[in-house]
């Protein structure tokens, strides 16, 4: 007898199916969020993203608050990150990021608030009376307690919407106090359609209010800055000590294991590398205008794409000195990747995966499932926009609703004195023609296979019937997601916090995410779900026993 | 240090809250719904909360936390929430299905004051809500009270379900508050040896320890049924566990259909078992069974045989209001001695029963409803304890101090098995004293020089 092997279905039936099941209203706006990858050269088909999620579609999204406190100023170990609001939002965002830190001895250089959670706590009468008064208290009592350099304040929901005015209260408590940068974010978690439009309020006010704070001169012959990057299970240490071994000096790091001293000096770089396109895309743009730091899309999720990443810092700086350098640090590193790599591709070669997270990390984990010889049959962003998708060329063609336009975009011009473009026009031509794209990301669909599934804002309901479709080897999301997942016999890895692994970043992470993946494929447990007389249900009698 | 800017010097902050012992309402309320069965809780307000609500359930249980959210954006809250509900009501059915979505209300939509049993009256009128499906609803402002004070209000909401028939049903209503699905499971078997027929709500036992079998149940086995709410009017009384989680909704079924009640507090250690056992012999007018007054005997025997490591030992205790009245107590009567207490949620009355407990001890205590880890922290430094308790935040001041540390509570973000391993009752209560006891005696053999190192303890 020949066992019937079921034809896998086609990407257009898988759609169908998808979208099988909701009202009309909510099937028509998930058609255009979901994209059947052509991957065509220049010919993406379009996509829509950052656009509202559906009431009652349990998204997988968060909100402004989480994108701005949560993940840009988290990880700045220096600033006392005082949250004006009732006390969830303060107690949510303490520590459940995984954002690792390293603040030396105690001192003065050895500050870290990481591990503190502050909070108004606003009760109902703030509420009804306003809660500036508190506020102010607030801040007061931090600083006469921990005296910090900076002082950030950031807004939940209800202060929007009571008109506190956090801005006001907090430039005066910095002329009060005259050695504390204090400045606040109105980051209300109702404005925007995710943790996006977070991330562009964080964006402007850390631009505002701490880029080019200090002109101590910052030493190094390869000076730049990674954007992006926020050192979950310590990706960022791993990078920096690829940076260290090249001799490429990071100015700052936006914003794992960072200082508010590191935001001050970024204006002193002399390239940006941004990691996480969506996060951070425009503190890149607004630096280069204010003061002429290029800015380069690298990743240091994958060896290979490390490599490269490398390659395109040292082809800007075109110098012998470093290209070399970069050139005996990576066939240093190398040898341990391959074999690691070797070692689990009997395991892993073959296998497919699927990944619904952030605004580039769908995007660079591809990267390692590649060279682990795994396939991405499907991926898609929570709160990425279409140039993450489609790339940065489609960006004048993206309509502006409003949603976004009520996100300030703030003019910047040439600083005055400090404006100082690293480099010519011709030379950055010459670069560009060389292959060093500038200000450019060509977004995740070029890189997927024809055919494969591009999924924005996936959710609850799309994922159950994903992995029951198409039945992925593993499936990457976060915590939200995990449980659900592995209920059904899959394995699920945390892409948000990496579950408590990592680092995966640069070779060492890649050589740690290779294991941790074959461990998960290879684990006996998704062998256990059915019970022995499950497997063989017959009934017997009544056995004798011999 | 982990905690290096924490000064041994106490300021008193007026405005200022550094570390919580509390999070916010609608964590409860979510927590709480899910003890339905069948029903998917609803988040009426900005999509982060529910994001931030699920992620910190989903830690602690280590199971799938359903839940939905009316995704507010800014033209909602100016304009309110009515649409985003409405419209949340009809895809949450024609997707999920659930018997019953649970609404619980965020400080958002209680700002721009949404008014959710008026939303509710309309989606019924338009046919929204399908024959034979129910919603609820809970105020749960986060600007008041804390998480336990939106647990509570969602079990209040539970009992508008109820529709009394007239005839008595015999049994007897058990809210068990804000404790494991395994402490629900415990609580079960504890009536079931007493041969006592209850209802219990919430129950998220078989909902938050699901097994894994290669299927996805979004709405688990587990949970109080629709029925067995409607039926809570007949019961015959009802015993609540937990004055903050559970007062609140035994005095509504009271007040509304003259089921009397007892509020008790948690059956956590010896004590307080004995006095919950006793509330049910009562109630139900049965006697004791010889099973339970063994394991009563048995942890008497345990308290005995562990007695001289725990007598006078320095305790300080973070938790919330009604777990930390009953672990006091239990502390005492082991003769340790709990001085330093803490827990987020406001309220004076918490002072007041933790000073009464506490009377006897050779130590003042130190007490603060409305208190927080840091001010806790402080306190330690200045008068240092044995032991901490506390959810896993505790795990920095106990590195920082040097200070044996038992995880208990919410959240427990680093260790597992609280899902599975009940603290209620007495066996419960073995439980806990082994906990006790491994921390300080792991600590003596880690602490002790080779020559005072002894294999027989």
């Amino acid at each position: 007898m020949t066992k019937k092997v079921a034809k896998p279905l086609e990407p257009t039936e898988i759609k169908a199916k998808l979208l099988a099941k909701y009202p009309p209203k909510v099937a028509r706006k998930r058609a255009k969020q979901i994209m059947i990858n052509e991957a065509l050269e220049n010919d993406t088909p379009e996509i829509t993203a950052n656009v509202r999620t559906i009431p009652g579609i349990i998204t997988m999204r968060g909100c402004t608050y989480a994108g701005c406190k949560g993940v840009i100023m988290g990880p700045t170990r220096d600033i006392v990150n005082l949250v004006h609001g009732p006390i969830g939002c303060s107690f949510y965002a303490w520590l459940t990021r995984r954002n690792q830190t390293d603040p030396g001895p105690e001192g003065p250089d050895g500050e870290n608030f990481m591990t503190y959670a502050f909070s108004t706590d606003m009760q109902d009468q703030d509420i009804i009376f306003g809660g500036e008064k508190k506020l102010a208290a607030a801040i007061q009592e931090a600083y006469d307690l921990f005296h910090p350099k900076s002082i950030a304040v950031f807004a939940t929901c209800p202060v929007g919407l009571i008109g506190d005015d956090i801005h006001t209260v907090s430039r005066q408590m910095k002329e009060k106090f005259g050695d504390c940068n204090v400045y606040a974010f109105s980051c209300e978690g109702y404005k925007g359609v995710s943790q996006s439009a977070g991330h562009h309020i964080a964006n402007n006010q850390v631009f505002r209010h701490i880029v080019g704070e200090n002109n101590d001169p910052i030493e190094g012959k390869y000076k730049i800055s990674l954007l992006g990057e926020y050192n979950i299970g310590g990706d960022g240490f791993e990078i920096d000590r690829i940076f260290k071994k090249c001799g490429i000096t990071n100015v700052a790091t936006f914003s794992g294991n960072s200082t508010y001293k590191q935001f001050a000096s970024a204006h002193q770089a002399d390239l940006n590398a941004v990691m996480c396109h969506r996060s951070i895309n425009y503190v890149a743009d607004m630096m280069e205008t204010k003061f002429g730091i290029p800015w380069i899309k690298v990743n240091f999720i994958g060896a290979k794409a490390t490599a490269k990443s490398l390659r395109k810092i040292a082809a800007y700086f075109e110098d012998q000195e470093l290209i070399d350098r970069v050139e005996a640090v990576i066939a240093e590193e190398m040898p341990d990747v391959e074999a690691a790599a070797a070692e689990v591709m009997p395991h892993t070669e073959g296998k497919t995966a699927m990944m619904f997270v952030g605004g580039s990390r769908a995007h660079h984990y591809q990267e390692l499932f590649k060279e682990m010889g795994m396939r991405t049959i499907s991926a898609g962003y929570e709160f990425a926009h279409r140039d993450d998708y489609e790339g940065r060329r489609v960006i004048p063609t993206i309509e502006i609703d409003a949603d976004s336009r009520n996100i300030e975009e703030i003019e910047v011009s040439a600083d005055p004195t400090r404006y100082n473009p690293r480099k010519t026009a011709e030379a950055m031509q010459i670069l560009e023609e060389k292959g060093l794209k500038f200000k450019d990301y060509a977004g995740l669909a070029p890189d997927m296979d024809p055919g494969t599934l591009v999924i924005d804002d996936l959710n609850q309901y799309e994922a159950e019937k994903l992995v029951e479709l198409m039945k992925p080897d593993i499936f990457c999301a976060g915590i939200k997601e995990k449980f659900s997942i592995q209920k059904l016999g899959v394995p699920m890895k945390q892409l948000h916090s990496y579950d408590s692994g990592g680092p995966y970043a640069g070779f060492k992470g890649a050589i740690n995410f290779y294991h941790e993946i074959d461990r998960l494929v290879s684990s006996k447990v998704w062998s256990y779900m059915k019970a022995p007389w499950q497997e063989n249900p017959q009934l017997s009698a009544s056995y004798v026993w011999e | 240090m982990l905690l290096r800017h924490t000064p041994k010097e106490i300021s008193e902050r007026k405005a200022l809250t550094i570390n919580p012992a509390k999070t916010c309402q609608p964590i409860g309320a979510m927590y709480a719904a899910l003890g339905i069965h069948g029903c998917l809780p609803h988040s009426h307000g900005s999509q982060g909360c529910c994001a931030y609500h699920r992620s910190a359930l989903t830690r602690h249980y280590k199971e799938p936390i359903s839940a939905a959210t009316s995704s507010f954006t800014e033209g909602a809250s100016v304009f309110g929430g009515q649409a985003n509900l409405m419209q949340a009501f009809t895809n949450i059915f024609a997707v999920y299905n659930p018997e019953v979505i649970a609404v619980h209300t965020t400080c958002l939509s209680e700002t721009i004051g949404d008014d959710i049993p008026q939303i509710r009256k309309k989606a019924i009128a338009e046919g929204k809500i399908p024959e034979g499906k129910y919603v609820i609803s809970a105020s749960t402002p986060s600007y008041v009270g804390s998480h336990v004070t939106g647990f509570s209000n969602m079990v209040k909401a539970m009992t508008e379900v109820a529709e009394p028939t007239g005839k008595k049903n015999g049994k007897v209503n058990l809210i068990p508050g804000w404790v494991e699905p395994c402490d629900m499971e415990e609580l079960k078997r504890l009536t079931k040896l007493m041969g006592i027929k209850t209802i219990m709500f919430p129950d998220t036992s078989g909902v938050l320890n699901a097994p894994l079998t290669g299927e996805y149940k979004m709405f688990p086995d587990g949970g109080t049924t629709i029925a067995e709410l409607k039926s809570t009017g007949d019961s015959i009384g009802t015993i609540a566990l937990g004055e903050w989680c559970s007062g609140d909704a035994a005095r509504q079924l009271d007040k509304q259909h003259k089921v009397p009640c007892s509020v008790l507090d948690m059956p956590f250690g010896l004590k307080a078992t004995d006095r919950f056992i006793d509330a049910l012999r009562t109630v139900a007018g049965v006697s004791v069974p010889e099973e339970i007054m063994v394991e009563r005997g048995q942890l008497v025997d345990l308290i005995s045989d562990m007695h001289q490591y725990f007598y006078h030992k320095k305790v300080a205790l973070v938790g919330d209001p009604d777990q930390v009245i009953a672990m006091t107590e239990f502390l005492v009567s082991i003769d340790m001695c709990p001085v330093h207490i803490v827990t987020g949620t406001p309220g004076k009355k918490f002072e007041k029963r933790i000073k009464e407990i506490t009377a006897s001890m050779p130590f003042e205590v130190n007490v603060k409803a409305k208190g927080d880890f840091f001010l806790l922290h402080q306190w330690m430094k200045n008068e240092p304890v044995d032991l901490l308790i506390s959810n896993t935040y505790g795990k920095y001041i106990a590195r920082d101090e040097d200070v044996p540390f038992i995880r208990w509570g919410f959240p427990i973000l680093d260790r597992q098995g609280h899902q599975y391993f009940p603290t209620v009752g007495y066996k419960g209560g073995l439980r806990l004293l082994e906990k006790i006891l491994t921390a300080l005696l792991d600590r003596k053999d880690r602490d002790d020089t080779e020559m005072k190192f002894e294999l027989v303890l």
